[in-house]
């Protein structure tokens, strides 16, 4: 474990990047967690993600999948990649302040 | 010493996976692998050939069965493998787990791929062989390439023959 500035405060966080303790994570932490992962700007279609995410992690301790966020977050796989390139579930976890999801699919 | 440890210790930025056979079992790990890799950020392409272009085979792909003869991973008897309906029946217990597990149908897979970015392609000389032609195929199949071509599309990368 290692920790991070973010946005002014130190947060704990794995070796990937990832928030150890979700409830560190405030929404003015995200716009500096994107721009390191190369998302200069999140529209609202990221956020509309990013809060889905959350919400999936408050109910079920885990984040979605791919799969899952393209059934059930109102944003098709085909945008997911287009709003986080480098992989909508693990990226969208990041920028969200949850641990990375385990799926395979 | 320093420099193979360093080649080999780099991150996999792309991958072209090659699905050569028609099983559900033959299919289903070049599909997860490909799609786990867009999941991870990693370029992906994938190349279907011989008796696997039956997972983007418009009128096969949603009768993908599992094999019950000659699959020693099945634990049953050749005998009991080979009569009739046996390989729908397994291959009905197999999707109904896999459902479950929420691994999609073929079918549905192929088009998630597609939309995460994924290359599709259909290798010609097997379209040649078996008389196929573009339109028997599935929309998400972007073209039907030779080997040359393959080799162009997989530079860079690492490739998964399956």
């Amino acid at each position: 474990m290692t920790t991070a500035t973010i946005a002014g405060t130190v947060v704990e966080v794995n070796d990937e990047g990832f928030f150890v303790h979700p409830e560190q994570w405030t929404d003015d932490m995200a716009p500096a967690i994107a721009a390191a992962e190369g998302i200069d700007e999140l529209t609202d279609r990221h956020w509309q993600v990013i809060r889905f995410m959350r919400k999936a992690y408050a109910q079920d301790g885990t984040g979605p999948t791919v799969r899952v966020l393209g059934k059930t977050s109102g944003v098709t796989i085909k945008e997911l990649y287009q709003l986080f390139p480098k992989g909508p579930a693990k990226e969208a976890a990041k920028i969200a302040g949850i641990p990375k999801p385990r799926g395979c699919i | 010493m320093d420099e193979t440890r360093a080649a080999t210790d780099e991150a996999i930025t792309k991958v072209s996976i090659i699905i050569s056979k028609g099983s559900l079992e033959g299919v289903y790990p070049g599909l997860i692998m490909a799609n786990g890799a867009r999941a991870e950020g990693i370029e992906a392409n994938l190349f279907f050939t011989f008796f696997g272009l039956d997972a983007i085979h418009a009128k096969r792909v949603d009768h993908i069965k599992v094999a019950t003869v000659g699959n020693p991973g099945m634990h049953m008897a050749t005998l009991l493998g080979g009569l009739p309906g046996m390989s729908g029946i397994a291959t009905h217990m197999l999707e109904k787990k896999m459902d479950h597990l929420d691994i999609p149908p073929v079918h549905e897979f192929i088009e998630m791929i597609a939309d995460t970015g994924a290359g599709m392609y259909a290798c010609k000389a097997s379209v040649d062989l078996f008389g196929l032609e573009k339109n028997d195929f599935v929309p998400q199949i972007q073209d039907i390439i030779t080997v040359g071509e393959f080799y162009e599309k997989a530079a860079g990368g690492q490739i998964i023959f399956t």
